[in-house]
């Protein structure tokens, strides 16, 4: 059984080995200069604005939480699509428990929304 | 395909006061948004909620009903605690009005939904039959008890308290977690009767993880209701938290861990709970011992019954070493008197408490000559919990150290009658500053007729229950006999 | 009709009531209107309402077997269980009656007599107390509840005899009659242990089946009988315990009428006869001698005491002694009856001597008289004409604790010596018994005409304030007049008018059970033994009793005799009477100092030897040591030691505050070093 997975073990072998022995060479054979505008984040020619480590605000940490509660819940969604036929000999019952659920989904998005919790400012 | 082999609707009608506490959770959520935010509304539909869900779980008394496939288990003991949980989420919410207010934040819809969702999550805990659903209701009640215990957003302290809490108990969470997988690797099941089946027919697949599994799910249980050395938590997020949520935290999640420990003990390694003795024991003397010389140096109300409740858990544990019907009939018993006295104390706490002080023993200097009745429920409240008779509190801890007794523990009875002699002094300590200190008290106690009228029912039945705790003792124990 | 959940209800009214008037008028009494007096006098007119509905409930019903029981657990702890409740039959329902009504009389009495009284809601309280209690006395089917309510009599008796405790005697008359009481509660609590452990139940039915069963037999039930029988000694003021009672006449007037003659020490008699079944036939016999012959006893003191309300007592003390004698002797209906009627006409009585007491008062408060004894019958005489409704209800209840025919006391008093001459007639060497029944018959009839005839008859003795007295108000005579009343046969003999019959409600409706113990005679067989000596009992009572009214007439009417005379020709006699036979001095020589004594003794050897030397070079020796040990070792363990467990603990508790220290990262360290405590515990 474990023979089974050999092809993937081979296959990730190779491919972190490629990697690997590319970052090697390049750092080997590559010309190396070093001046002020090099060493800019982007030295394609836009000028830098101000410092990487700025503080980002607590909203992008909310409206990220909001995302991927919302992301994850509709998750459910594609194991109850799946047994969806099987389930509909016996009625609606099915239909309606996501309803159901997708009611309490909507709840807590409106209720986020009225809060306030999506607006910027 | 047969629905019926997945449920009936008997498995709906088992967890109708879980829907209906869910569907008042989001009405009071819609009030809120709707800004109808007036605590007085707010709180009587969630009264309604409450008195609705009591309602039909005491429907569901009769024999044993199993739900959802061995999920879920209804009997007497789960309904015992299903009213526990409501009554004590009432009394909570009761005592709550107007404090939130008083420190600084918005009166908001909020509160009383996490403390219905709460209750929920605590349903689920005592009702399952599953380590599955264990989990998902102790993660229902500890993701309402972080937001609840951080809820004063501009405080610093209840911030503090808040991310404390959310970050052990995370910590807790895994070792329960990892304490289930275990036993699944061992047993093949998360179900109880499974288990115990694997048990007996020695179909263990492996005598490690399922002894990994129980210590680890032990201590996920350990954390949660505080027991040394698993409680440095209880201290700092008890005292950070807001009082009325104190009163809560060290309440209701304390009766549901204990409820679902018996449940673990006594149905799920009922065979093997012997060999798990002496760690109960050793954690039994240690949690009263070290809780109560804690507490005996406190100068703070607050951090004082935080850790008195923590030497409540040491006595308590002494119920589930034991665990035949007299002792869990005494921890249930135990756990209304615990409940209702410290609901009380805290809210007489959270009146007292003000923006710089009230909560230190001193500013209970010469209360008694203020608030005369006031002072003479705390007084009350701090002897049940000192165990004095005629106070409810005295038959609890006789009931419980007689349970002991009966079985041998003599040692453990000895220590925790040392320790409740300990208990006295601080808990009569409160009562001296009230009455014989002559300083005037400049306490500017501000609460609500309803609240008051509510410590003065819990102290009065305190008395009534030192005096004939028949009624409640048949309670108990009918409600014990179903598991035992 | 009233039934089974209708009885339960009326009687926890009943009883409750009075404990809610109590509880009214300890906390909020002095802020009511009138003191909250119309709070008790309410509750207690309600419960008076109750009890005579259920009484007439029982007259309608007719049914001598009636009885109903009703139970709710109070503790169980599966082995140990108490369960509390109600036992009604016939014999509750007239003695809730009596209680009420008595209580009610007393009540209503208190308004005029203890006008502007500093203590006046207090007084009404403790009356409520006290009522309550008794309730739960005659209602208790059990021996624990009875035990409970037993005491709490006792404590409500302490409360109201030292109610003026600024009166040192008043004070002292408490605590006596508090301590007496406790020396027969010590053997009533031996006897309810012994029955307890012999059959495992406190009920009274169940201890009564147990008894039958032989669970508790021979000597042991012969010493729990007389065990429980001591209650009622130190209860009913028996012989040797009656010291108490009358020094209780300290406290006020219609508390004396209401504890200290109809109810309160009553109850010891409602014991005996509750617990009849259980009496074995030595107990029983023992019973008989101690109420014979503190009945004979007590009237002997009574003739010569002088205090009216002295001569009352002395006179409770031997009634009561009668009941214990009807008991003793089996006749058990007939204690009961004469319970009945000496609670209406001693009452009565009181309520009178009250009265008259009350204008005594009065008069010497006019007159700025403080010396005065007022309830001293020297210096009284010839009321007759100023206090007419007291004279002639007193005179009524005269003739009826005399044993007069047409009179209340006639029927139960004849009932009474009918039963004990029947017993010595089978028993001819208890041949003493009926002797000192219908001595203490002459000498009652004796000492109570005198009374009469001192206060009421011949010249006033002190014309000054002769002149002063007055007939009391209407609350004071509404009572009186009440009482008076209920003294005559009629009420008695319903449904049938023959004054000198043995038939009446009273026996048709409460039939004797037959006793439990081995050995006793039925309730048939004692039935017919006094049926038989009914008339002949009759007959000598009737001539004992116009003996004595003869012999007081012609002494302190006509003065035929001069009663200094006899006094001085009997001196030793007359001087043992008049001291009551010495038994305070006596009790103080030979029990108290010697008690004082022992304990002085002990207390010396505690204090001065022990202590002094014991204790005291233990603690230098101590000190001595940990100087030492201090001076070699200051810091460490020694100092914990030296210093005591509650620093050191304080200090534990500080080192623990320092593992307390906030930071996670430690919390979580502690958490897993327990973790790996536990496993490496669990795996060796």
């Amino acid at each position: 059984m474990a023979e089974n997975y050999l092809p993937i073990l081979v296959i990730f072998v190779l491919a972190a080995g490629f990697a690997f022995v590319s970052l090697i060479i390049t750092h080997l054979v590559g010309p190396r200069v070093t001046n002020a505008v090099k060493m800019m984040p982007y030295e394609s020619g836009v000028d830098q604005v101000g410092k990487t480590r700025i503080r980002f605000s607590i909203r992008f940490f909310l409206i990220a939480l909001l995302f991927i509660i919302f992301d994850i819940e509709i998750v459910f969604l594609y194991p109850w699509a799946v047994v969806f036929k099987d389930f509909l000999s016996a009625g609606s019952f099915i239909f309606f428990e996501m309803v159901v659920f997708l009611a309490i989904l909507a709840f807590g998005f409106i209720y986020v929304w009225r809060n306030g919790a999506l607006e910027w400012e | 395909m047969d629905i019926s082999q997945f449920f009936t609707s008997a498995d709906l009608f088992g967890i109708a006061p879980e829907i209906i506490l869910t569907v008042t959770a989001l009405s009071v959520l819609t009030l809120e948004m709707l800004h109808v935010s007036r605590p007085g509304i707010i709180l009587m539909v969630a009264a309604l909620g409450l008195f609705l869900a009591g309602a039909l779980a005491i429907n569901t008394s009769g024999d044993e009903q199993i739900l959802f496939g061995g999920m879920l288990v209804l009997n007497r003991f789960s309904v015992f605690f299903d009213f526990l949980y409501i009554t004590i989420g009432l009394l909570t919410l009761i005592f709550s009005q107007g404090y939130l207010e008083k420190r600084g934040s918005a009166s908001r819809g909020e509160y009383p939904a996490l403390i219905l969702f709460a209750i929920i999550g605590m349903m689920l805990m005592t009702r399952a039959n599953d380590l599955v659903i264990v989990f998902l209701g102790l993660e229902l009640l500890s993701l309402s008890l972080y937001i609840l215990v951080g809820f004063l957003r501009h405080d610093q302290l209840s911030n503090e308290s808040g991310l404390k809490y959310l970050l052990l108990g995370a910590f807790a969470t895994g070792f329960f977690l990892f304490g289930a997988a275990l036993t699944y690797g061992a047993a093949g099941t998360t179900n109880y009767n499974g288990i115990v089946t694997a048990i007996t027919n020695n179909t263990i697949l492996s005598d490690t993880y399922l002894f990994l599994g129980i210590g680890l799910l032990l201590i996920g249980f350990a954390f949660k209701v505080a027991l040394v050395p698993f409680h440095m938590w209880s201290p700092d997020v008890y005292q950070g938290a807001p009082t009325t949520v104190t009163g809560f935290l060290c309440t209701a999640p304390k009766a549901a861990g204990f409820g679902a420990l018996i449940i673990l003990f006594n149905r799920a390694f009922v065979d093997i709970h012997y060999q798990w003795q002496d760690i109960f024991w050793i954690l039994s003397a240690m949690t009263m011992t070290i809780g109560n010389i804690s507490a005996l140096i406190q100068h703070n109300v607050k951090r004082m019954l935080a850790f008195s409740s923590v030497s409540h858990a040491g006595f308590l544990i002494m119920g589930i070493l034991v665990l035949n019907e007299t002792s869990i009939s005494a921890v249930l018993f135990y756990l209304v008197v615990y409940s209702v006295v410290n609901l009380g104390a805290f809210a007489i706490v959270s009146a007292a408490e003000q923006e710089e002080r009230g909560l230190n023993l001193k500013d209970y200097r010469g209360l008694a000559a203020q608030h005369p009745w006031l002072s003479a429920a705390m007084t009350i409240f701090m002897l049940s919990l000192a165990g004095f008779p005629p106070t409810a509190g005295f038959v609890a801890k006789f009931g419980l150290f007689s349970a002991a007794v009966s079985q041998g523990y003599i040692g453990l009875v000895i220590i925790a009658v040392l320790n409740t002699l300990i208990s006295i002094y601080y808990y009569l300590r409160l009562v001296v500053n009230m009455y014989m200190q002559k300083e005037e008290s400049t306490l500017i106690l501000s609460y609500k007729m309803l609240a008051i009228v509510f410590v003065g029912l819990i102290a009065i039945m305190m008395i009534i229950l030192g005096i004939t705790p028949g009624y409640l003792l048949e309670i108990v124990t009918e409600a014990a006999s179903t598991v035992a | 009709m009233i039934t089974g959940n209708i009885i339960t209800d009326f009687c926890l009214l009943i009883l409750f009531l009075p404990l809610l008037a109590f509880a009214i008028n300890i906390f909020f009494g002095k802020r009511l209107p009138r003191q909250g007096d119309w709070v008790s006098v309410g509750s207690v007119l309600i419960t008076l309402i109750l009890s005579l509905s259920l009484l007439m409930n029982m007259f309608m019903n007719w049914d001598a077997n009636f009885s109903y029981e009703a139970q709710f657990s109070w503790i169980d702890l599966g082995a140990f269980k108490v369960e509390l409740g109600f036992w009604v039959d016939n014999i509750t329902i007239v003695m809730l009656a009596v209680v009420a009504l008595i209580s009610s009389m007393t009540h209503i009495f208190s308004l005029e007599y203890m006008k502007g009284d500093i203590r006046y809601s207090r007084y009404y309280a403790y009356l409520g107390l006290f009522t309550f209690s008794m309730n739960g006395i005659v209602l208790a089917n059990n021996l624990v509840s009875l035990y409970i309510f037993w005491e709490l009599v006792g404590v409500s008796s302490y409360l109201l005899i030292a109610h003026w405790f600024e009166k040192h005697s008043a004070a002292d008359a408490g605590k006596k009659a508090f301590l007496t009481n406790r020396v027969g509660d010590i053997g009533f609590f031996i006897g309810i242990m012994l029955i307890f452990t012999a059959i495992g139940s406190f009920n009274f039915q169940d201890v009564f089946a147990g008894v039958s069963q032989g669970m508790i037999s021979g000597t042991l039930l012969t010493l729990a009988g007389v065990g429980l029988f001591m209650g009622a000694v130190g209860k009913s003021s028996q012989f040797p315990l009656h010291i108490w009672l009358p020094d209780a006449m300290e406290g006020p007037t219609p508390v004396s009428a209401l504890m200290h003659a109809a109810t309160m020490v009553a109850a010891g008699v409602y014991l005996t006869v509750r617990l009849f079944p259980l009496f074995s036939p030595e107990a029983l016999t023992i019973i008989a001698y101690v109420g014979g012959f503190t009945a004979l006893f007590a009237a002997t003191i009574a003739i010569t005491q002088n205090d009216i309300k002295k001569v009352l007592a002395y006179s409770t003390v031997s009634q009561l002694g009668y009941m214990i004698l009807a008991v003793g002797v089996g006749n058990y209906v007939a204690a009961l009856f004469h319970l009945l009627t000496h609670a209406m006409f001693k009452a009565c009585l009181f309520y009178g001597s009250g009265s008259v007491i009350h204008a005594m008062h009065h008069s010497l408060h006019e007159l700025h008289d403080h010396d005065t004894d007022p309830q001293d019958m020297r210096n009284m005489g010839g009321f007759k004409t100023k206090m007419p409704i007291t004279h002639w209800t007193m005179v009524i209840s005269t003739l009826a604790i005399s044993g007069v025919p047409l009179f209340s006391g006639f029927l139960s008093k004849d009932a009474i010596l009918a039963g004990s001459l029947a017993f010595a007639q089978h028993h001819p060497q208890h041949f003493l018994l009926p002797v000192f029944g219908f001595g203490a018959a002459a000498i009652t009839a004796f000492y109570m005409f005198r009374l009469i005839f001192m206060t009421f008859h011949g010249e006033p003795k002190l014309p000054k304030v002769f002149e002063g007295i007055h007939e009391s108000p209407k609350v004071m005579t509404f009572p009186l007049m009440l009482l008076a009343g209920l003294s005559f046969f009629i009420f008695y003999t319903l449904p049938y008018f023959n004054p000198i019959s043995d038939h009446g409600w009273f026996t048709e409706l409460i039939k004797a059970g037959d006793s439990v113990a081995p050995g006793n005679p039925t309730a048939h067989e004692i039935y017919d033994g006094v049926h038989h000596a009914h008339y002949p009992a009759m007959a000598l009572s009737l001539l004992v009793a116009g003996l004595g009214i003869g012999l007081s007439y012609l002494m302190y009417m006509k003065h035929k005799f001069s009663a200094e005379n006899w006094a001085r020709k009997m001196g030793f006699l007359y001087k043992l009477s008049l001291n009551k036979y010495f038994f305070d001095e006596n009790y103080n020589r030979f029990l108290y100092q010697p008690l004082l004594k022992l304990s002085r003794a002990v207390a010396y050897l505690d204090w001065d030897l022990y202590d002094k030397y014991f204790i005291n070079g233990f603690g230098r020796v101590t000190n001595l040591l940990s100087k030492i040990t201090g001076r070699i070792d200051y810091d460490g363990l020694d100092q914990i030691l030296v210093d005591g467990v509650g620093r050191s603990v304080r200090r534990l508790g500080k080192q623990l505050k320092q593992v307390q220290t906030g930071r996670l990262q430690n919390y979580m360290l502690f958490a897993l070093v327990g973790l790996i405590i536990i496993l490496v515990i669990q795996t060796i």
